[in-house]
């Protein structure tokens, strides 16, 4: 009996502290002290793919002939020089089918050609960078983003999200959205659909996260309900999870929606969400007749990027490392077909809509 | 201060742990005693502190006043006066007049012939504290990561450090100590009730036996724990919230950085159905 006994409690004392993170920690404060705005992290993390891979060569000249004088059917990169397109074109192989190589996208025979899916994905996938690079500075400041910054080596980026099947209706095994605990909502109950409230839709239309109720009563001015707490709630420890982050990283949480005392970090994040909500409006979602059955979700809608796709796990995307600067072609305009506007709706940095 | 009829025969002599007869007296109706003694040394010291912290903060609004533990950057060492030191001594003052009064409680517990459950479970609460304040900091290098003293502040302060992990509420020993909480005070007010129906009968009736009380639960739910044994249960319940309290906060950190949500991931990766 005794003899069970201890075995049993060697077994629960061995799973309990299999379960907890045993090695060293790093902390940071992240606030005025006795806040308890910190952040304890694990010193060595495994994470993904985050070294930065060295330019094919050397960037050549930005000047000389122009890429579509030289080469047929360039409908971004036109402009840049012959030299830069071909640096580009390099370094792209090497960022999302290394292994794969030229003829992942192009047919050898006639490199213009469009007939590959995976050649009009990518010159989507350009015009987007450009947006990003161009258009959301509040976010990715003169870093800006390379392919590398979500493929990773990877001719789909390791962190997509589909939407999530409905599941059972009925009394049965109906789960209402909630309680599967999927990466999307970190791991909670707490609604697995979260992400398409906030990083799909229109981009014109702001999806603001205006969750906290301005008066006593529910009525027609007020239509604030705890039920859309829990869509916030996912959304931002989503993003906590994307980044290695907690909650007080941007927020303060005596008053989460007070800009006063959040830190500068929630303006950038603030942007982000945007950022992510235009990308997936204006530059995943309308891929869906351009993608085959088996690079699309469960509900035929396309891959689509979140706050993991590009930080996985870091809360600047590779340790803030300069990449995109080497690439002159990355940083163009965005050409007249990629219809992004300038975010109309965002505020200046600093002072973001209540 | 005049005795109460029923005072005397509580005033023994003896049962010290420190300092033999010096200490063995009252002070009206209080006993006093070396730890006494030192209980008001430190707990006077420690008051004063707080209000000495206090005039060189930016408020005298009772609410608002917060003396904050030191940065990050000083680890276990000691901080200046005015960057955490206060806090730092404060708590030292706060741990030794605590301390002193459960040993002053073991004290009366000696002289009156009784179990040590009173001192037991005070010594649970100053376990609790300490866990914040010492056992925690220590394992996470630093006293930054102790709780300032302030109404409002302490209440930022756990409201940011559960935000650390996301989700507080998915901490298995949150989860026990909350339940215990709750049990704690869902059991006080039964017995209460139970209690104060019992000994307030209509007018004109009679006062209940513990007879009434116990067919009352058996016939509610089958079973009556008894007189006694309801502060057994009671004691049970309290000491385990305590316990579950320091646990859940001394794991956050030293075993865990990540959201709590995601630490039950370990059962849904058993290999019995993963």
């Amino acid at each position: 009996m005794k003899r069970i006994a201890s075995l049993a409690l060697a077994a629960v004392v061995t799973m309990a502290l299999g379960a907890c993170q045993l090695s060293p920690k790093t902390a940071t404060q992240n606030g005025f002290r006795g806040t308890g705005m910190d952040h304890v992290t694990l010193t060595k993390v495994a994470m993904a793919k985050d070294e930065v891979p060295a330019p094919p060569y050397d960037p050549p000249a930005t000047d000389g002939q122009r890429a579509k004088e030289v080469y047929q059917n360039v409908q971004v990169l036109g402009d840049e020089s012959a030299d830069q397109f071909n640096y580009t074109m390099a370094a792209i192989t090497q960022w999302v089918a290394p292994q794969q190589g030229c003829n992942y996208c192009h047919n050898p025979e006639n490199m213009a050609s469009d007939e590959l899916y995976t050649k009009v994905v990518a010159r989507r996938m350009l015009q987007m960078t450009r947006n990003i690079n161009h258009n959301w500075k509040q976010h990715v400041a003169a870093t800006g983003v390379t392919c590398w910054t979500c493929h990773r080596g990877n001719p789909v980026p390791a962190n997509y999200w589909t939407m999530p099947t409905e599941g059972p209706k009925g009394i049965i095994g109906n789960r209402h959205g909630q309680n599967n605990p999927v990466p999307e909502s970190a791991f909670s109950s707490l609604p697995n659909a979260s992400l398409a409230v906030y990083f799909t839709g229109d981009p014109k239309v702001d999806q603001n996260i205006r969750v906290q109720s301005t008066g006593l009563h529910p009525s027609a001015a007020n239509k604030t309900s705890i039920m859309a707490t829990e869509d916030s709630y996912a959304v931002m420890m989503h993003a906590s999870q994307s980044l290695g982050v907690n909650c007080t990283f941007c927020h303060n949480t005596q008053s989460f929606q007070n800009w006063d005392i959040s830190t500068p970090q929630r303006a950038k994040a603030w942007y982000g969400i945007r950022m992510v909500r235009q990308t997936n409006g204006e530059y995943m979602t309308p891929l869906a007749s351009v993608f085959p059955a088996n690079r699309k979700g469960a509900l035929g809608d396309t891959f689509k990027v979140s706050c993991a796709t590009c930080h996985q796990g870091k809360n600047k995307p590779m340790g803030g490392a300069q990449m995109a600067k080497d690439y002159h072609a990355l940083w163009g305009e965005p050409s007249p077909a990629s219809l992004t506007p300038a975010p109309a709706a965002a505020p200046a940095v600093g002072a973001p809509a209540r | 201060m005049a005795l109460l009829s029923f005072e005397r025969k509580y005033r023994v002599r003896g049962g010290t742990l420190i300092g033999g007869d010096l200490f063995d007296f009252w002070v009206g109706p209080f006993y006093v005693g070396f730890f006494g003694v030192v209980t008001a040394i430190f707990a006077s010291l420690g008051t004063a502190l707080i209000f000495y912290a206090a005039s060189q903060g930016p408020t005298w609004n009772p609410w608002l006043i917060s003396i904050a533990p030191p940065d990050l950057k000083y680890g276990l060492s000691l901080a200046p006066l005015k960057e955490g030191g206060f806090w730092q001594v404060i708590t030292v003052c706060a741990l030794i007049s605590f301390s002193s009064w459960a040993a002053r409680e073991v004290e009366i517990c000696r002289k009156l012939g009784m179990g040590y459950h009173v001192p037991f479970a005070f010594s649970m609460a100053i376990f609790a504290y300490f866990t914040l304040v010492v056992i925690r900091p220590v394992l996470l290098g630093a006293w930054h990561w102790g709780f300032p003293y302030g109404i409002f502040s302490h209440l930022d302060w756990v409201s940011n450090t559960g935000y650390q992990y996301l989700h507080f509420h998915y901490n298995p020993a949150h989860m026990l100590a909350v339940s215990f909480f709750f049990t704690t005070t869902l059991a006080l007010a039964l017995h209460g009730a139970l209690v104060l129906s019992a000994v307030n009968p209509p007018a004109g009736g009679e006062v209940k036996t513990p007879e009434y009380e116990d067919t009352f639960f058996r016939d509610l739910i089958g079973y009556s724990v008894g007189t006694l044994g309801i502060h057994r249960v009671g004691l049970l319940l309290a000491l385990n919230a305590g316990f579950w309290s320091a646990v859940c906060i001394v794991i956050s950190g030293p075993l865990w950085t990540k959201g709590w949500p995601e630490w039950w991931t370990w059962w849904l990766n058993l290999p019995i159905w993963s």
